[in-house]
C-alpha cells in the first residue's frame, strides 16, 4: 500500500482489467460527473496507467495527489480542477 | 486556445486501426481538439461493411507473434486465422475492440473526416460509412486544420 490510502474517495473508478487507452478514457468520463474539488479514485491492473495517469491528470487540468500498487492492482487519487 | 491534434489514418489492416484511434481517443481525453483524416485503405477504419472486421496479414509480416513463412502466409484462411488470433490476443489483454474505440472517440467529440476524393477512387459510397463519421472533406480542409495543431501524426 502506499500514501494515498488515507485520501478520501468522493467517486471510485473501476478499470480493473482494461488497458490503453480505455483508463484514461474512462478516467475523463467519470471527471465529468464530479464536482470541481472532489476526488476520484482510479483502480486499475494496466501498468501503462502509472505513467499514463499522472500525464493525463496534469494535461486535462486536475491535480494527481497520489498512487499506490498493491500487488497487481493500481490506485490513483487525482482531483478534479476544472 | 486548445491543444489540437491532426491525424491522417491511412491504412486499413487491424494493427494499423488502432494507433489513430487510441491517440485520437485518448488526446480528446487529455482535453485536446482533435480529428482523424481517413484516406485511402484507412476509410476501411469508418467503412460499417469493414471496421468490426478488420483484418490483419501474415504474408509480408515478420513481425507477426508467431512468425508464419510468407509461402504458409499465402494459403487462403491464413489471413483469417491470423486476424482471429491477433484479436483473441487484444482481448486477453483487455484492450478495446476497434468500434469500442470509435465510440469513445465520437462520444468525446473527436471529428471523424473521411476523404472525399479516395471515397471516388474507391468506390465507396457515403451510405457505407458508419455514421459517427463527420463531413467528407478534401487536403485543403485537413491542411486548413493541421496547421494549428500542435501534434500532427501520419499513419
Amino acid at each position: 500500500m502506499g500514501e494515498g490510502t488515507d485520501i478520501k474517495a468522493d467517486s471510485i473508478l473501476d478499470v480493473k482489467g482494461l488497458c490503453c487507452p480505455m483508463p484514461v478514457v474512462k478516467a475523463k468520463k467519470a471527471m465529468d460527473t464530479i464536482e470541481i474539488g472532489q476526488v476520484l479514485e482510479i483502480v486499475g491492473t494496466d501498468p501503462g496507467s502509472k505513467g499514463d495517469m499522472p500525464a493525463w491528470a496534469k494535461r486535462a487540468g486536475h491535480e494527481f495527489l497520489a498512487s499506490s500498487e498493491d500487488g497487481e492492482v493500481f490506485h490513483f487519487w487525482v482531483k478534479k480542477g476544472k | 486556445m486548445v491543444d489540437r491534434v491532426a491525424i491522417i489514418a491511412s491504412k486499413g489492416t487491424l494493427d494499423m486501426a488502432y494507433p489513430p484511434l487510441i491517440m485520437a481517443s485518448t488526446a480528446a481525453a487529455m482535453d485536446m481538439e482533435c480529428a482523424i483524416f481517413f484516406t485511402f485503405y484507412g476509410l476501411d477504419i469508418v467503412n460499417k461493411k469493414k471496421y468490426a472486421n478488420l483484418k490483419v496479414a501474415p504474408v509480408g509480416n515478420p513481425a507477426m507473434p508467431m512468425p508464419v513463412p510468407n509461402i504458409i502466409g499465402m494459403i487462403p484462411g491464413m489471413t483469417a486465422m491470423a486476424s482471429k488470433m491477433m484479436k483473441d490476443m487484444m482481448k486477453k489483454s483487455g484492450v478495446p475492440t476497434i468500434p469500442e474505440l470509435i465510440t469513445a472517440c465520437d462520444e468525446m467529440g473527436v471529428k471523424l473526416w473521411p476523404c472525399e476524393m479516395t471515397l471516388g477512387v474507391m468506390g465507396i459510397d457515403a451510405d457505407d460509412l458508419i455514421p459517427e463519421v463527420d463531413r467528407t472533406c478534401g487536403a485543403a480542409t485537413f491542411l486548413e486544420y493541421a496547421i494549428e495543431a500542435k501534434i500532427s501524426l501520419f499513419i
